[in-house]
């Protein structure tokens, strides 16, 4: 589904990825650890396309189609999304205005007409009984005013709600505490098919307890430094990431 | 004093003779003309010397050869301007052609209420008391509003006794056609609005020419004790029509009176909005919108006059400028000794979309009485990069996202208006600004 290859991004003239590879199939759960500054979070934003971000090298490809060129919301059309580690405040937009606007935007880029409002209600009512989110929280305004826990389960109710092929969470699990974070997981594990995927980007092991992924892997200076299954978490969690950094020397 | 201005002020000078032998001149209103057309000939035009002007330049207008009194009979075809009307509800209408009244197009009534013509209220005797009572007497002698009641003539009417409540809205619409002359229109209306009643009234100012348009129009409310008047003015015209507009409005004891501005179009669009408020417990409420683009200029220019205690003033405006628009908001509130226990406050945001637009923007607070409560607060501000994107992200284009977010930052001023029709028009209008196909009010 996603082949990333060979990439190199820059900041401001500054490199942070330095030769990423990573493929990702149908079906899967990939964890990417790693210590702060290793260039997670710029992976997360290069694949959902934010512009400040330099491509220097490399592909990126989705279900075997290069989307390096394409837009953000093209990109999200073509299933890709982020759960966005600080999700953005947008007063005046009610949450419910927002995901409406977002799933007719889709639809209407796919030649669709706009989701019948019975259609839309029905799914929203289900996806936020999922969450278990409030029915006053919807008519709010989007993410003004809410708490950590209430930002990211309001994320995975749009991811939701979007139904994306390839689910990025980056650092979803910061800033929760433990009935959040049960809920956020089993909305998680309740969406995953055989058909789509998902990327897990944590510092922590704990989301994974939840979120059992297929791979982990370990982001260092740039690059992708050692790749594993679920017991990697548990070791880098136990001896911290030091001892990887000190495997490359 | 350019040599051009003076064209146009000698043209209006040279006609006023020729406007005073066709209108009665034993009209109750006659020396008040008269003191006002010495008061415009003195004074001229506004320059940028004047404070209030400092912003906002006419010269650019008042070049334009004017045809002042258009003559000729004008008819349009209501197929043809049915969409400047709010046409899905019923609604009282005093229409206006090239300034001249238009009974084709009007709906007035005389049942309980007069919505009717200032022409008729100025020469018949029936009119007299409430025209002696009310006419120009808050209306300030400055330039523009001093050239206006020289030449008052035509305008609306509207006089709502104590206790009616008027059953639907009224809306006032002047039409400009000039086929082939700049035209230069002045409507003058007076809104009186007695004790214990209610009224709800659209304005706007249309061009139907490409050629240059001014209007200089001047409206006095008065709103009498416990009335409530709802004020919307619809300000979305062609790019060759300037408007100044000069709204004066004083309240009584337990009245509530908003206006709410929508600027979305035309050349130079000026703003001289003022409260006074002469009793207890009132309420005056002042919004506005403003999105304009290209070389456009909007002015806001308010003043609140808080003169007796236990009075409150809300004013919230909001303007979003693109490319080389330019804006102005002055907003000044004075606040006498005898006003205590004042609540007032002020709101002016703006977002400039594009980095050669331009806001100039002035609070303006004289505070006399010690145990009030003022507050203001000016921001000028930049669209979000990191909301874009977000937006971007769950799939809503940047133009769609750009609008969204618009529409959201002004939407605080859409919350307060009553009439849902005209809430759905401006939601429409504001759309078509933005060049977006979204429904806003989900």
């Amino acid at each position: 589904m996603l082949k990333i290859n060979n990439l190199h991004a820059s900041i401001d003239d500054k490199s942070i990825l330095k030769g990423l590879n990573i493929e990702v199939k149908a079906g899967e759960i990939h964890a990417i650890m790693g210590p702060n500054g290793a260039g997670k979070s710029t992976l997360a934003n290069i694949i959902a396309g934010k512009e400040e971000y330099e491509v220097t090298d490399g592909i990126i490809e989705l279900d075997g189609e290069d989307i390096s060129e394409l837009a953000p919301e093209e990109r999200a059309h073509n299933g890709v999304f982020l759960s966005f580690q600080y999700p953005v405040e947008i007063p005046g937009v009610s949450v419910t205005n927002f995901i409406k606007t977002a799933i007719n935007e889709t639809r209407k880029a796919k030649g669709l007409e706009d989701m019948p409002a019975k259609d839309m209600l029905k799914m929203i009512r289900e996806k936020s009984e999922l969450l278990e989110i409030d029915r006053k929280f919807l008519s709010r305004s989007l993410n003004e005013g809410f708490s950590g826990g209430e930002k990211k389960r309001n994320e995975i109710f749009q991811m939701a709600m979007l139904e994306p092929k390839l689910a990025i969470l980056d650092e979803t699990d910061s800033g929760l505490d433990i009935d959040a974070l049960r809920i956020v997981a089993n909305g998680v594990n309740k969406l995953k098919s055989k058909d789509n995927a998902v990327i897990v980007i944590t510092h922590y092991q704990r989301l994974l307890d939840y979120i059992v992924p297929d791979f982990v892997h370990v982001l260092h200076d740039g690059k992708i430094v050692k790749t594993g299954d679920a017991s990697l978490a548990l070791e880098l969690e136990a001896k911290g990431y030091d001892w990887i950094k000190k495997e490359l020397v | 004093m350019t040599k051009v201005k003076m064209e146009l002020k000698e043209k209006i000078v040279a006609s006023y003779v020729a406007f005073e032998n066709d209108v009665d001149i034993n009209s109750e209103i006659h020396d008040i003309r008269t003191e006002a057309f010495q008061n415009f000939e003195k004074l001229g035009f506004p320059t940028k010397k004047l404070e209030a002007w400092k912003y906002t330049s006419l010269n650019s207008v008042l070049k334009n050869d004017f045809s002042i009194f258009p003559n000729k009979e004008n008819a349009i075809e209501f197929a043809d301007v049915k969409k400047y009307f709010i046409h899905d509800i019923d609604t009282y209408k005093v229409v206006f052609i090239d300034g001249k009244y238009s009974s084709f197009l009007s709906d007035t009534t005389h049942d309980g209420k007069d919505v009717c013509l200032m022409s008729s209220a100025l020469s018949k005797p029936k009119y007299k008391s409430v025209i002696k009572k009310y006419f120009n007497k808050i209306a300030k002698q400055d330039n523009l509003t001093s050239l206006n009641t020289a030449f008052t003539n035509e305008g609306a009417y509207i006089y709502i006794p104590k206790n009616v409540e008027v059953e639907k809205p009224i809306q006032i619409i002047n039409f400009t056609t000039g086929n082939d002359v700049a035209t230069m229109i002045q409507p003058r209306n007076l809104v009186v609005v007695e004790e214990n009643a209610h009224v709800q009234i659209i304005e706007r100012h249309q061009s139907l020419t490409d050629n240059a348009v001014l209007t200089n129009s001047v409206t006095e409310i008065f709103s009498a004790k416990n009335a409530t008047v709802d004020y919307y003015k619809i300000q979305n015209d062609k790019d060759n029509a300037s408007l100044v507009d000069n709204t004066f409005i004083e309240q009584k004891t337990n009245s509530v009176v908003s206006v709410h501005t929508f600027s979305f179009g035309g050349n130079i669009t000026r703003n001289n909005l003022n409260f006074y408020q002469r009793g207890e417990h009132i309420d005056s409420i002042l919004k506005g919108i403003t999105i304009i683009e290209g070389k456009q200029h909007v002015d806001h220019h308010t003043l609140v006059h808080h003169i007796e205690p236990n009075c409150e003033s809300h004013q919230d405006y909001k303007g979003i400028f693109d490319a080389r628009s330019t804006g102005v908001f002055n907003g000044k509130v004075i606040v006498e000794k005898e006003a205590q226990k004042t609540n007032a406050y002020q709101q002016n945001n703006n977002v400039l979309v594009s980095d050669k637009a331009t806001i100039n923007a002035k609070p303006q607070l004289e505070i006399f009485a010690d145990d009030v409560k003022c507050s203001h607060g000016c921001t000028i501000g930049q669209l979000d990069e990191d909301a874009l994107f977000y937006m971007q992200q769950r799939g809503i284009p940047k133009k769609e996202g750009k609008a969204l977010l618009m529409y959201a930052f002004a939407n605080t001023v859409l919350e307060s208006v009553k009439i849902p029709e005209v809430k759905q028009r401006i939601n429409k209008l504001i759309a078509t600004k933005l060049g977006v196909h979204i429904g806003f009010d989900l």
